[in-house]
């Protein structure tokens, strides 16, 4: 399966610049996904890849080959919408058929390709229906059958579980991730939920602003984070950074635990911190509090697990806490990238 | 507090405590604010219905306080009355194919408007001009821009050279020419509304589905006979609907620019109604002529509905 590629793909709507340079390239057979804040510039970004919008300047390769001044249908993709845009007018049949019916297939071998595309998904027994009688999972799926038939060379999914209630899409999360793998066909995801990103992603491109801030392996772009935007986005509750004079410092609330608490060897730094307030999430913890004098006593979120209850923490006392020294990350104040640890 | 209290009271007593409960009473007050409406229907609308009913089944005149039941004679008579038939025919005639030619211009209209463009403000505003201007008054135009002398359509078309030196057709004074003429103002007269009402069908179906088409591999053709139409056809039905009864019930064109004729070719069964019943004061033939139509509409509307429903639901 033919990989995608953007070369300093720039869109500017009048003044407003929606993508902003942006050089990527999917590996094959992978699941990249675009995470960023809405109004990133992810969707316009996908939108080109899918040849619905034109970019300003920039080329767009496909399995190598430039097509950014082909009609998507050219493009050799497929796509699959949030609404789902199923055609409201024809049975799921002639939905999941309607591809194939663009590229003249014979009805013979239309009926084997629907009949296969929809036993993929599950939903044999759904295609006499109309779309208004299905549920939304069942969208959903006539959506990705739809997108499937034709066996294109690269899926883009642009947030097809927002639509979603919260339950099903845990579920739905898993299906995906595992049809992408049966499939084996180079996706691209769009989506603002970074848990989904996660979960899926076999790289994620996280972008603001129009432009790709970070793009690595879930643990690469939540680990190590390349700028102060990524470590502040991803995380719930994401990174705190703390500024000092040279460097902004940034550590993860679920590192940030009393010193005791650090089990194993390794280098802990001391932060001395006066707790605030405590929040009960059920599984979580979340103490709020503050840190001492040095780092100007700027607010700081520790997350620890209910289950450990062997270190009481109330609300207005100073307590010893310690991130481990591999897990503190030093952040430049101005450019706000990645620098040079200082000793702390 | 003091000082105030006699004003609110005598407020209080001023106001008689039933009437005012009365107009609360939402059955009330429900009833006396449509009855303006029900009023102006029953006197303005429903009254003359029937005794265009009334007088169909009669042998009544003007000028005469005789009134006799007749039945069907004047239908019968009218039956096989060939100049009827033709006023029928023309009916259906201009009808239809003003529709049609409507139709396929008013899609193209809409489609063109859908786009953004620059000048779009004015283009709009130029092709909703016909509807706003009062019938009348755009007939009356019409009939300069027709006129067997000072027909500006055919000195233009003479002085570009697509008319030779010698010819100088009569738009209005012989039969064929004067059929089309009629159907071209129908067609400039429906057009505005038929584009506003495909507009907005047009603008209802998602930006997503027209996007997933165009990936699904659409061409431009495919696109608009399989998905765009098709989701625009409840809409496209009331557009025909309004369209038939406003084109088979117009009388206006015909009276403003030939009369019905030459003759009678381009008569139809409103002018005819008018002509007989009014002008000739044969009120029986005239109101049996007008209500030919009403059967025949009220079919049309039924159809048409029962369509457009059946393609919401299904």
């Amino acid at each position: 399966m033919p990989q995608v590629e953007t070369q300093s793909l720039f869109k500017h709507f009048g003044e407003v610049k929606a993508v902003d340079g942006v050089d990527i390239v999917s590996s094959e057979e992978e699941f990249l996904v675009l995470l960023g804040p809405s109004g990133c510039g992810k969707t316009t970004l996908l939108r080109m890849i899918a040849g619905l919008e034109k970019p300003t300047s920039g080329d767009i390769l496909i399995g190598g080959q430039v097509v950014t001044h082909l009609p998507p249908r050219a493009r050799g993709i497929a796509m699959v919408f949030q609404s789902y845009a199923l055609y409201p007018h024809m049975t799921i049949y002639k939905n999941i058929a309607f591809p194939l019916k663009a590229i003249g297939m014979g009805k013979e071998d239309m009926k084997k390709k629907v009949e296969w595309s929809a036993a993929m998904l599950g939903i044999e027994r759904l295609l006499q229906r109309k779309p208004r009688e299905l549920s939304g999972g069942e969208r959903q799926r006539v959506a990705l059958a739809r997108a499937l038939v034709r066996e294109p060379n690269v899926f883009l999914l642009d947030e097809p579980l927002s639509n979603l209630d919260a339950k099903l899409r845990t579920s739905a999360r898993e299906e995906l991730y595992r049809f992408q793998k049966d499939v084996s066909i180079t996706t691209i995801y769009v989506t603002h939920d970074q848990v989904e990103a996660m979960g899926m992603g076999d790289r994620i491109a996280v972008m603001n602003a129009g432009k790709v801030r970070q793009l690595g392996t879930p643990d690469e772009v939540y680990s190590d984070p390349a700028d102060t935007f990524v470590a502040g986005f991803l995380g719930s509750p994401p990174m705190n950074l703390v500024e000092t004079p040279d460097r902004i410092v940034g550590f993860r609330p679920e590192s940030f635990l009393p010193q005791q608490m650090h089990e194993g060897p390794g280098d802990l730094v001391l932060l001395p911190f006066t707790v605030t307030r405590i929040e009960n999430l059920g599984a979580d913890r979340l103490v709020y509090g503050k840190l001492e004098e040095r780092f100007g006593h700027a607010v700081a979120i520790a997350n620890l697990p209910t289950s450990f209850t062997r270190y009481p923490i109330e609300p207005n006392q100073r307590y010893d806490f310690a991130v481990p020294r591999k897990d503190v990350k030093f952040f430049d104040p101005r450019t706000g990238l990645r620098a040079e640890p200082l000793p702390l | 507090m003091e000082t105030a209290t006699p004003a609110v009271k005598g407020a209080l007593r001023s106001r008689n405590p039933h009437l005012s409960f009365f107009f609360d009473n939402e059955k009330v007050l429900g009833l006396l604010m449509i009855a303006p409406a029900v009023l102006y229907i029953l006197a303005l609308v429903g009254f003359p219905l029937i005794m265009a009913f009334v007088y169909s089944f009669s042998d009544i005149t003007i000028g005469s306080a005789d009134f006799g039941f007749v039945g069907l004679e004047n239908i019968e008579s009218l039956i096989g009355d060939f100049e009827f038939k033709l006023a029928l025919k023309n009916t259906i005639l201009f009808t239809a194919v003003s529709m049609i030619i409507v139709l396929v211009l008013a899609k193209i209209l809409a489609l063109i408007l859908v786009k953004d463009f620059r000048g779009k403000f004015i283009v709009r505003a130029l092709i909703l001009m016909p509807y706003v201007a009062p019938i009348s008054l755009g007939v009356i135009g019409w009939l300069w821009m027709l006129d067997s002398i000072y027909s500006p359509i055919n000195w233009l078309l003479q002085h570009t050279g697509l008319f030779g030196p010698d010819f100088w057709p009569m738009w209005l004074g012989k039969p064929n020419l004067a059929i089309s003429a009629i159907i071209a103002v129908h067609v400039w007269r429906m057009l505005p509304l038929a584009t506003v009402i495909m507009l907005a069908g047009l603008a209802s179906i998602p930006q997503d589905i027209q996007d997933a088409a165009l990936v699904d591999g659409a061409g431009y053709f495919r696109q608009l006979f399989q998905i765009t139409i098709p989701m625009m056809l409840p809409i496209m039905l009331v557009a025909v609907l309004f369209g038939i009864v406003f084109t088979a019930t117009d009388i206006i064109i015909i009276l403003v620019l030939t009369r019905g004729g030459p003759y009678n070719s381009t008569q139809v069964l409103v002018s005819k109604a008018f002509y007989t019943g009014i002008d000739a004061g044969d009120l029986a033939t005239g109101a049996a002529t007008a209500l030919f139509l009403f059967p025949l509409l009220a079919a049309v509307a039924i159809f048409m509905l029962r369509i457009a429903r059946r393609t919401e639901v299904a």
